[in-house]
This record gives C-alpha cells, sequence and structure tokens, in this order.
C-alpha cells in the first residue's frame, strides 16, 4: 500500500499506481460537474514549497488541496535561498511544527524529498527534484493514456526530447515499464543519459523508428540553458532533426495521441500543426492533473488518518 | 626515552611473517629476535598478535589551520594512531593555503607539540592552491615539507603543471596530482552511469579522472621526472599506469579503501557519506583497483581522510562536501577486503600501507628492521568487530561503512618507542 510519502514512481508499485488512476476517475467525474467544495480533506493542511518556478504544477496542486477542503499554504523559496539561510532539514522542522499533513515540494536537486521525508512526520510529496522524479506528471499521465486506450499492456510509448535532464521521463519508464507498456526513446546523444536502457527503455536509432507505431508520442520540453551549455547548437537545427511535426506524425499509429508536460515551444519540441490537432491531449492532461492530485492527496490524508487512530 | 619490549608477536617483515621479539631504545629498534629480556624494558605482550611496521598515510586533510570545526591537527593525530598510523602527510588545502615555509612551519610545530604521530606537511604547488604561480618549494622543504600537491584544486594548466614537475624536482620534491579535468566534472557529484541517472543527480565521468592521469604520465615521461597520482578510481586510470610502468615512466599511484570496496549503489539512498571526490565508481572499477594493488601497479593505499563536520553532510545531496573520514578504518577495512579475500599476502598488506609510502616519499618507517626507527603497530587480525563511527577519535564521522563488519583490530600504536594508542 501506499506509505507515508510518494517520492517517486521507481519505489511505488504497479497496485498503487493503479489505485490512484482508480481514485482520480471518481475525482475527475466530480470535476467536471464543477463539484469543487468537497469535504474529504476538511481540516487538513498541504502546503506547497517550491525552490524552483512553476506554475501549472503548484497552481495544480493548490486547487486540488483546495477543492478538497484543505487549507493551504503556498512557500516559494528562490534556488538562491537554498544555498544560504535555512537548510531543508530545518524548514521541515519548522513546517512540521505547524502541525501540516501535506508537504509538497519541488527542488532543484535530485533526492532533496527524500531527505526532507526522513525528517518530517508530514506527508511529503516530490513535486519534482533536478533530473529525479516528478512522479504526479506521470500519474496525470498514465491517467490520460488509460482514458483512451483503457489499458497498458502492449501500448507503445515514444518519448522525445531533452531525456538526459527530465524527470518526467524517468518517472513515466519507471512507471510504464511496471505497467506493461513499452517505451522508445529519441533524443540528440548530448541529451541522452547513460544507463537508461538498462532501466526498461528502447533506445531508437532514428526520430521515425522512435515513432514508428506509437501511440503515444510524447515531447518533453528543451530549455534554452541546454543551447547555452553548448547540447546542441540552435532551436531551429534541433526541430529540423529532433522535432516532430505532422509529417512525423505518419510515422505512427493512426489513432496515437500527443502528450507533452509543458510548458511547450512551439516550433521546437512539436510544431503547432501538432500541439493543436485534433489528438493532442494537452490541455486535458492539466485537468487531469488536477484529478489525479486530489486523488493522491485524499489517499495519503486517508492512510494517515489510520495511522492516527492506531496511535 | 625508555625501553619498550615487544614480546611473542607474529612479527611482518616483507619476506614474510616469523614470530618474534623487538626490543626498542631511544626510539629506535635495537634488536630483533627470540626469546629476548630485558630487565628494564617496559613489556608490551604481544601475543595473538600480528606486529606491523607503523602504518603511513600519504594523503589525510587534518584541517588545521582555518578548519578546526571539521578537524585538527589533535584530534586528526588521536584518530591516526587509532587507526595504527604513525606517519601521515597532509594535504595543503587549509586556510590560509600551506603554500608558504610559515604555514608548514606551524602544521610541524603544532604536530611534535601534540606528539601523537609524525605529521609531514605538503606544500601546495601554486600560491593559494591558485594554479597561477608557484608556491616557494625550496623554503617549504626546508620548513618540513615532504612533498606538493594542489590536492582538491588540481593545476588545470598544462604549461604550469610541466613547470611544477621540472621545479619541484631540483628540490627533490614530489608533485602529488589530484587528476580531475573540471571542464569535464561540470558540477557532477556521482560517477556517471546507471546509477546517476537511477539517482537524477549530475554524473562525473570517468574521462575527467584519466584525462589529466594521462597528461601527468606523459609530462613525467617526456621530462623524465617523477609524478605521483592521486586517489585512482577507475578501471581505465590503472590500465594508463600499468602500460607507462611498463614503458619505465616514473610515476608512482596509490588509491583509498572506498575505492576497492564500495561501487555506486551505495548512492541511490542520498546518504551524502558516500559523497567523495573521485566518486565511488563501478564493479568493473572495483575489481580493476584490487587487481591493480596486487600486482603493484597501485604502488600503496591511503586514505584521504577528509573529515566534515556533520552539517555539511546532513542536507541535500548536492550540497554536501565531498569527502569520507577514513583513517580509522583503512586498515581494517584493507585487510578485510584484500587479504582475507586473497587478493593481498599480509606481507603486500604491509608494503601497500608503510614501506611503499615510505618509498615513495623517502620517509623513515616502513619496515620492521634493527636500527630502523621503532615506529610499530599491533592488530589483533581474528578480531572482528562493527564499525561505529561513535569510536572515531576523529571529529569526521562521515563514513559509508558505518555498520560494516570488519576484521582486524589495531590494538597498539607505538611511535619512536613510545606507546601512543593502546586499546
Amino acid at each position: 500500500m501506499l506509505g507515508k510519502d510518494l517520492l517517486g514512481l521507481y519505489d511505488t508499485s504497479a497496485e498503487d499506481i493503479v489505485a490512484i488512476l482508480d481514485t482520480a476517475v471518481g475525482m475527475k467525474k466530480l470535476l467536471t460537474q464543477n463539484l469543487k467544495k468537497l469535504p474529504h480533506l476538511q481540516g487538513r493542511t498541504v502546503t506547497t514549497l517550491f525552490y524552483e518556478n512553476s506554475t501549472r504544477t503548484r497552481c495544480s496542486f493548490e486547487l486540488a488541496a483546495k477543492y478538497l477542503g484543505a487549507g493551504t499554504v503556498n512557500i516559494s523559496a528562490s534556488s538562491s535561498s537554498v544555498q544560504k539561510g535555512e537548510t531543508l532539514i530545518d524548514t521541515g522542522y519548522t513546517l512540521d511544527a505547524m502541525k501540516n499533513d501535506v508537504i509538497v515540494m519541488r527542488h532543484p536537486m535530485g533526492g532533496a524529498p527524500h531527505i526532507l521525508a526522513k525528517h518530517v512526520r508530514a506527508s511529503v510529496v516530490n513535486g519534482g527534484d533536478g533530473m529525479n522524479e516528478h512522479p504526479t506528471q506521470a500519474l496525470l499521465d498514465f491517467y490520460t493514456m488509460r482514458e483512451k486506450f483503457g489499458s497498458f499492456k502492449g501500448l507503445k510509448v515514444a518519448i522525445l526530447g531533452d531525456i538526459k535532464h527530465s524527470r518526467v521521463a524517468k518517472s513515466n519508464l519507471f512507471g510504464l515499464t511496471k505497467l506493461g507498456a513499452e517505451v522508445v526513446m529519441y533524443a540528440p546523444a548530448t541529451l541522452m543519459p547513460q544507463g537508461i536502457d538498462r532501466m526498461g527503455a528502447k533506445i531508437a536509432s532514428s526520430r521515425e523508428e522512435a515513432l514508428a507505431g506509437a501511440n503515444v508520442v510524447m515531447g518533453l520540453r528543451i530549455q534554452l540553458e541546454r543551447m547555452h551549455g553548448g547540447l546542441f547548437p540552435s532551436l531551429s537545427e534541433y526541430n529540423r532533426y529532433y522535432g516532430v511535426s505532422e509529417e512525423h506524425l505518419r510515422f505512427a499509429d493512426p489513432g496515437c495521441i500527443v502528450m507533452h508536460p509543458g510548458p511547450v515551444n512551439r516550433g521546437v519540441e512539436f510544431t503547432s500543426d501538432v500541439i493543436d490537432a485534433p489528438n493532442s491531449k494537452i490541455t486535458e492532461q492539466v485537468l487531469n492533473g488536477v484529478a489525479v492530485r486530489m486523488a493522491l492527496l485524499f489517499l495519503l490524508v486517508k492512510n494517515r488518518q489510520e495511522g492516527e487512530k492506531h496511535e | 626515552m625508555s625501553k619498550l619490549l615487544i614480546k611473542g608477536g607474529k612479527l611482518v617483515f616483507a619476506d614474510g611473517v616469523r614470530e618474534g621479539d623487538i626490543l626498542a631504545d631511544g626510539g629506535k629498534i635495537i634488536k630483533i629476535g627470540q626469546g629476548l629480556e630485558d630487565a628494564g624494558a617496559e613489556v608490551v605482550d604481544a601475543r595473538g598478535l600480528h606486529v606491523f611496521p607503523g602504518l603511513i598515510d600519504m594523503h589525510v586533510h587534518l584541517r588545521e589551520p582555518g578548519f578546526e570545526y571539521k578537524e585538527d591537527i589533535a584530534s586528526g593525530s588521536a584518530a591516526a594512531v587509532h587507526g595504527g598510523f604513525t606517519q601521515v602527510c597532509c594535504m595543503p588545502n587549509t586556510q590560509p593555503v600551506c603554500d608558504n615555509a610559515a604555514v608548514v612551519g606551524y602544521i610541524v610545530a603544532r604536530s611534535k607539540e601534540v606528539g601523537l604521530c609524525k605529521v609531514r606537511p605538503i606544500g601546495a604547488i601554486t600560491k593559494g592552491e591558485a594554479g597561477e604561480s608557484l608556491a616557494e618549494m625550496g623554503k617549504m622543504k626546508d620548513a618540513g615539507a615532504v612533498a606538493v600537491s594542489d590536492d582538491g584544486r588540481p593545476v588545470s594548466d598544462a604549461r604550469m603543471m610541466r613547470l611544477a614537475i621540472e621545479y619541484a624536482s631540483d628540490f627533490g620534491l614530489l608533485c602529488l596530482s589530484h587528476c580531475e579535468d573540471k571542464s569535464l566534472v561540470d558540477g557532477g557529484v556521482v560517477n556517471e552511469g546507471y546509477n546517476s541517472t537511477l539517482a537524477g543527480l549530475k554524473g562525473i565521468p570517468r574521462a575527467a579522472e584519466e584525462i589529466m592521469l594521462a597528461r601527468e604520465i606523459i609530462l613525467a615521461e617526456t621530462l623524465g621526472k617523477r609524478v605521483h597520482i592521486c586517489h585512482v578510481s577507475t578501471k581505465g586510470g590503472v590500465q594508463l599506469l600499468r602500460e607507462a610502468k611498463a614503458r619505465g615512466v616514473r610515476v608512482t599511484a596509490e588509491t583509498c579503501p572506498h575505492y576497492f570496496m564500495l561501487t555506486d549503489d551505495v548512492i541511490v539512498t542520498y546518504d551524502a557519506n558516500t559523497k567523495v571526490n573521485p566518486p565511488i565508481r563501478e564493479a568493473e572499477d572495483v575489481a580493476a583497483i584490487r587487481e591493480g594493488l596486487r600486482d603493484g601497479t597501485l604502488d600503496c593505499i591511503v586514505t584521504d581522510h577528509a573529515p566534515h563536520h556533520r552539517d555539511e553532510k546532513s542536507g541535500e545531496y548536492n550540497l554536501a562536501a565531498f569527502g569520507i573520514s577514513g583513517i580509522e578504518t583503512s586498515f581494517s577495512l584493507s585487510y578485510t577486503a584484500l587479504v582475507k579475500s586473497g587478493v593481498l599476502t599480509l606481507e603486500q598488506l604491509a608494503d601497500r600501507m608503510s614501506a611503499a609510502p615510505a618509498r615513495i616519499l623517502g620517509l623513515e618507517g616502513g619496515s620492521l628492521k634493527e636500527g630502523g626507527v621503532a615506529d610499530i603497530m599491533l592488530a589483533d587480525l581474528d578480531e572482528k568487530y562493527m564499525i561505529d563511527p561513535k569510536d572515531f577519535l576523529s571529529k569526521g564521522k562521515n563514513t559509508p561503512f558505518a555498520g560494516r563488519e570488519a576484521y582486524g583490530r589495531v590494538k597498539c600504536t607505538i611511535v619512536d618507542g613510545n606507546i601512543k594508542y593502546r586499546a
């Protein structure tokens, strides 16, 4: 069963993933009925602690908590304050002393939520840690895939973009391989991490090979700072050799869907005709993100309540 | 100085292990033999124990002056004799940097005042370890420096390193090179490979170490001078050294217990006690390091003893300090991992941990012989114990070996014929 925290999908079982997705179905139903004042988390507090800029993830967690009746607090700590001032562990002690139930943390360094979780009573949800994991993004991706295809068995998911720095790619890989899907990756060699093939990913040798027969075509955001760091020469060259246009999508399965964790660079990872096509789920993913986070917060707090009864 | 008689131990010589007694007087070993008696001598009962030449660690960080909250010469010396070491060479990355005769002189004077093990300072290669201009090597040598190194801040400019190797040799000083091409390290914190990807931590490729190692070999070869490679961690590094030695290049090298005992599987829990530079590598590197120690490609075992405050090892992995507090576990770990598993003989272990560093730096000690200095270590090789950093005398409790069982416990450490540690 789901434990105190959700730190990554590497350590989460297929059963727990499915349980979260199943719970999210009901949450989405309530959301689509515009029922946004639910009692599930009444009297509970959810704090978002973000050491990195984020609009959608932070907002998505905050709304998910609010829709379920929780009190919310948002803390934005600039990345530079990681280096000086209060330590992460001391911040954790402080938030714990204030009786937070859940801390959602985003942090630029891999493993930071794991360290926080060891030092606090509150449940810790990893909202993205460095190059490590972004489990709730992957969960909402899975929800979107399952909604379309019903099952993960035999599904081919092509992930294209900056795999090396992507916590989204890794959380997707860890979860999808457990759920029975096939994951194929494609990126410039400079943006492909070592050893990912040994984690279950198939590394394609061309864009066409990656897309061939794919049911899901997922793009990852290319960050400008990677170009400045010398990892690829220009956005237009990236788009020409690694980007996906409508023409490339012809290699994929005719019933495929297009996904992207956002924010999208139009004309870089995907051309606008791909982003705006009817089979693009990019906006739907955002709605699903709220439902999945509602489900996760609900399940974690339910776990806590059971724990508290035993104390 | 009083006389000391070590009776009934198994003496570890270069050519074998033989039972016998050692009589020390005036800081020297005056007699080795069977059934020695001396009414005026203090007797150390060594029955059941092995008697080694005092261990020598040519690569430690004692942190004084400047970082006394991590370690100081007193605590570092106490830790050294606790670990069986009679002589240690301390790196110059202190505050101020040990790049002049005054700091060298301070360390020498302070360590004599502490009076536990012998502390031999290593001077900086360049002023401030800044890599720009040579430090006053001659004056440092006269003040007691035994080698030069910009450990931790490698000399990136090849011309500067060439000049350093040449100039240092005028004074009989050896350059100890911490090999790390910073452009390839690029902010990495662990070995680049499967586990760095798994943990989402930035990797340091082996090439970062091997490229500079190859540079030092080529410099030594073309100049016909000596160079020493610090803490070798990769299979490729061992191979480069093996080939260079076969060609007759005057290069020597060291490695540390964590490179022949651990794989980077240990990093995935984000325990910052596993963060060290160079990083802990993979199984094939561990095997190559062991083979390098066995065939002599790697001359000696050092600890790179790098004590840190617990606050520097508790938060985010990326922010934690690099380094392992290793001087109190080195003997047991090396004995357990290398001798008990048949990689080295006991005589070879004594060579790698005592005779070899003495040879490389021209230090006293390194063997048990009549007329030699009475730097001696006694250990119970059959005693098994659990490593607990609470037992460390070092201020640095940062070890990835906590909770691990090891054989071979240091029982007594004798420096210049005086007992400095006794269990």
